[in-house]
């Protein structure tokens, strides 16, 4: 058995007579892009927003999940009719609206570390992460504006 | 002229002996960049180490099996290795209980450079244990006697003063496997160390390190550290007090 480990990336090839081994970039290089501190930064309000939205997707989703599939009928009841009577109501509106913003970002951002962490080209992640970004503002965007723009008397 | 008392000495000592097949990684840049596996059979005591088995490989049958241990007793952390999937001290682990019935993998920690065999580039892992300040910080003179500390402050961290350094932690985490940017668990337990050390005056200052984009925050919550610790410290809870008080210290 022998695994070929000669995988270049970014078009970088890992091997030379003074490395003959793939190398790996030192961690912790100071570069310009180093934040300097202070306070807060994005990694920890993106932390902090998971947990946060994770607890508040419990409520959301759970009762989404039982309105819809469990109590009063199960799917079955689903319908037009059923859509256009929950969504005469401002509270339901609010609840949809919130459960898919929150939803929308926690599940994006949840991904967008998948990709951080999995992603092994720089060039792989970054057209990666622009795909989940354009799919998230395109669902939100899209599902925003179909709670408030919603006519139940269409034909 | 044969002794017979000598050789039953021998037949009983060698009496429980058993064959196991030691699967290890082999990777030599002087000979080729592939790596191979190679299978080697010794007879052993299975009560006997996997770091034993490797110096019997190394000095009965391949010379150039290539490995670090200075110790041989789980104090120096050289030998940190990855042993059937699982990262481990080989002079910690006892051959009848890794299962010597099937071929025992041994390979490099991952996540490392390999430069050979069993041997990887430790250095970004110390440039990570360098760059969270790994060392007592103080303002003012220098006391004339001993910094003194509770017994109950000395406790708060006791648990993070364990670490030997063996990188069998830092290099079982998935994180730190995809760029070595991460500062992987072990930078972060000897943090811990001082951050939550009475004597220390520099917490704060190693927090804003460990809030950086490649800092605590990269942590998934895996919990491979901790299972890795051969010196079973609570690597992950070590991490969520870190996070805990990045937080609480803000907010
Ligand atoms: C129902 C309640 C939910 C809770 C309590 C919850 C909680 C969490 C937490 C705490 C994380 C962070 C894990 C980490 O950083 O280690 C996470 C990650 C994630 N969540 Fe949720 N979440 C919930 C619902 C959802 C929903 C509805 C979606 C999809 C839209 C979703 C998608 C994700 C993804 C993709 C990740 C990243 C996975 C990872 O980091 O391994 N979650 N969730
Ligand atoms: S050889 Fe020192 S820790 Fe194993």
């Amino acid at each position: 058995m022998s695994t070929d480990t000669s995988g270049a990336i970014d078009g970088v090839t890992l091997y030379d007579v003074d490395n003959p081994a793939p190398v790996i970039e030192p961690p912790r290089k100071r570069t310009k892009k180093t934040p300097k501190g202070g306070g807060t930064n994005f990694e920890m309000i993106a932390w902090l927003f998971m947990r946060l939205s994770g607890i508040v997707l419990v409520v959301l989703v759970i009762g989404h999940l039982l309105i819809q599939l469990v109590l009063d009928g199960g799917v079955s009841k689903i319908g037009f009719a059923f859509v256009a009577g929950r969504w005469a109501s401002p509270w339901w509106q609010t609840w949809d609206l919130v459960m898919l913003w929150l939803a929308m970002l926690h599940g994006a951002n949840g991904l967008r570390t998948v990709i951080n962490d999995y992603a092994e080209r720089d060039n792989t992640r970054f057209w990666l992460k622009m795909l989940l970004y354009t799919a998230t503002v395109f669902t939100i965007l899209l599902g925003t504006l179909v709670i408030f723009t919603f006519d139940p008397n269409i034909s | 002229m044969a002794t017979p008392v000598m050789d039953k000495a021998q037949a009983t000592a060698t009496a429980d002996y058993i064959t196991a097949t030691f699967r290890i990684r082999r990777f030599n840049p002087e000979e080729s960049d592939a790596v191979i596996w190679e299978d080697f059979q010794i007879t052993i005591d299975p009560k006997e180490r996997v770091l034993d088995a490797l110096h019997k490989i190394k000095w009965d049958t391949d010379g150039t099996l290539t490995f670090r241990r200075s110790c041989a007793h789980g104090i120096c952390g050289s030998d940190a290795m990855r042993i059937n999937g699982r990262n481990r001290l080989a002079c910690k682990t006892l051959i009848k209980d890794i299962n010597p019935d099937k071929p025992i993998t041994v390979e490099p920690i991952k996540g490392l450079t390999v430069l050979k065999d069993l041997v990887v580039d430790m250095e970004p892992f110390f440039q990570a244990f360098r760059d969270v300040m790994p060392f007592l910080v103080t303002e003012g003179n220098e006391p004339t006697r001993e910094r003194l500390q509770s017994a109950e402050d000395r406790e708060r961290f006791d648990d993070t003063t364990k670490c030997i350094l063996c990188a069998a932690c830092t290099s079982s985490c998935p994180v730190f496997w995809n760029d070595g940017q991460y500062f992987g668990p072990a930078a972060i337990v000897n943090a811990h160390r001082f951050i939550f050390d009475s004597r220390d005056e520099a917490g704060e200052q190693r927090l804003e390190i460990l809030n950086d984009k490649d800092g605590v925050w990269r942590c998934r919550t895996t919990f491979n550290c901790t299972d890795a610790c051969p010196r079973g410290i609570e690597v992950t809870k070590a991490i969520q007090e870190v996070k805990r008080a990045l937080i609480t210290r803000r907010f």
